[in-house]
């Protein structure tokens, strides 16, 4: 979160519940509400690293709130973090070491593995399917990350076609 | 009495010869889909996909073994009776479309359903109907050749859907499709089950397979595994934000 913090902040300064509405609004359904308590816990943090800093505002009849603006060196990090290339998902590998591993010890049978596995994968997916219709066509971003997750599930599948073709 | 399975096979086999060498495509599936069943039968390239699906729907003699149809005995059937078996109840989408190249979309569409008996306003409304849900109305005067393998594809199901077929066996008929288009099959072949139609289904998409009441995976020309998807587990009201833990 450190660093879509940072995002939001190199727009504009903001305190910590504007912050928390402005991700809200953004990701829509599409990322998990972010709780207030983490927001502060991790400007605090962006603060003693010294990418960003808080001044106090006074508010009338209510206490003073703070107001994170990006330092200098928040610029830094937060273009270095746009300049390189964000890691790629994993292979999921436990399953793999399961696969590979399994059969030797006798603990179960590969080919057993993998329709278990593939069954699993396939009532996610249909998970995704039911999620995907209950949300709404104007909520692109929830959408994309939804397409993104089924194609993700679709290589897990097609990987797990080519364990079975070759291990079996 | 219960009803007749729509399909049954018995240790079906199918052994192409190429140059002079067997090879054993199909080897042994025994397989019984009920009424209105939707399944999809997945495995890797090669498996026996193809080969079994055309079989059920008498596009290639089986080598050995049994297909029942409905309670009959289909695999003894000559071409003429699986041409009529065909034309009032399997529709058929293969894999490489098979659309008439010197007709236009609309009269492809049209064509089967006319063949069957229907009106030529009912076969019309019908096709008008088909090519809207597959978001096809604009190609209706092409012909097939000026289409891309996508829109293509729609037509195929289309066609197949033309004559209501009580079941409908298909073969890959979303193998060129974007996810936008993929969503519009989806839909309309969410509807034709609720229709209590029949649907054999031969799919590489998860998307699709993962809607299908039942999963067939075929190995080497052998069924491996079959059995339903799992409803799922998790609380029903999700959002996509819980895909980001689903994937953790
Ligand atoms: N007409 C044919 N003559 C000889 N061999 C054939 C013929 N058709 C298929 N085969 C062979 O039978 C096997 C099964 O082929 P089939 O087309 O049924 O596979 P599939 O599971 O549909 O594959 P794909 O996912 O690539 O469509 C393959 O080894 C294939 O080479
Ligand atoms: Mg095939």
């Amino acid at each position: 979160m450190r660093l879509f913090l940072l995002a939001l902040l190199a727009k504009e300064p903001a305190h910590g519940y504007e912050l928390k509405q402005a991700l809200e609004q953004i990701f829509g359904s599409a990322y998990p509400s972010p709780n207030i308590g983490q927001i502060y816990v991790t400007l605090g943090r962006l603060e003693k690293d010294g990418l960003v800093r808080a001044v106090d505002v006074e508010q009338s009849n209510r206490p003073n709130k703070k107001v994170y603006y990006l330092t200098a060196a928040g610029r830094e990090a937060l273009d270095a973090w746009a300049d390189e290339p964000t890691e790629g998902p994993r292979v999921r590998d436990e399953f793999f070491m399961k696969l590979v591993l399994a059969p030797m010890t006798g603990v179960a049978d590969r080919m057993a593995l993998i329709n278990r596995q593939r069954r699993h994968y396939l009532s996610i997916m249909r998970d995704l399917n039911g999620l995907a219709e209950r949300t709404a066509p104007e909520d692109r971003v929830a959408l994309l990350l939804i397409e993104g997750a089924m194609l993700h599930l679709q290589a897990d599948l097609d990987w797990l076609e080519r364990c079975q073709e070759d291990l079996s | 009495m219960r009803a007749d399975p729509v399909v049954t096979t018995v240790n079906l086999v199918k052994i192409y010869q190429n140059g002079g060498v067997p090879v054993p495509a199909v080897r042994g599936v025994d397989l019984r889909v009920e009424r209105g069943e939707f399944v999809a039968i997945m495995g890797p390239s090669g498996s026996g996909k193809s080969t079994l699906i055309h079989m059920l729907g008498g596009l290639d003699p089986r080598t050995s073994g049994e297909i029942w149809l409905d309670g009959k005995r289909a695999d003894t059937l000559g071409e003429s009776a699986w041409a009529l078996l065909r034309r009032k109840k399997i529709g058929f989408v293969f894999q490489f479309f098979n659309l008439v190249a010197n007709m236009t979309v609309a009269d492809n569409v049209e064509l089967p359903a006319l063949l069957a008996g229907a009106s030529p306003r009912e076969a019309r409304e019908r096709r008008e109907r088909l090519l809207d849900a597959l978001g096809l109305t604009g190609c209706a005067d092409a012909a097939p050749a000026q289409l891309a393998g996508g829109e293509q594809q729609r037509v195929a199901l289309a066609r197949a859907l033309a004559n209501r077929p009580s079941l409908l066996l298909a073969d890959e008929p979303t193998g060129n499709l974007d996810s936008r288009n993929t969503r519009d099959v989806l839909k309309l072949l969410g509807e034709v089950h609720r229709d209590g139609q029949t649907i054999i289904m031969v799919t590489h998409d998860a998307r699709v397979a993962s809607l299908a009441d039942r999963v067939v995976s075929l190995l080497d020309g052998q069924i491996v595994d079959d059995g339903a998807v799992a409803a799922p587990r998790r609380r029903p009201r999700g959002t996509a934000g819980d895909v980001v833990e689903l994937r953790g």
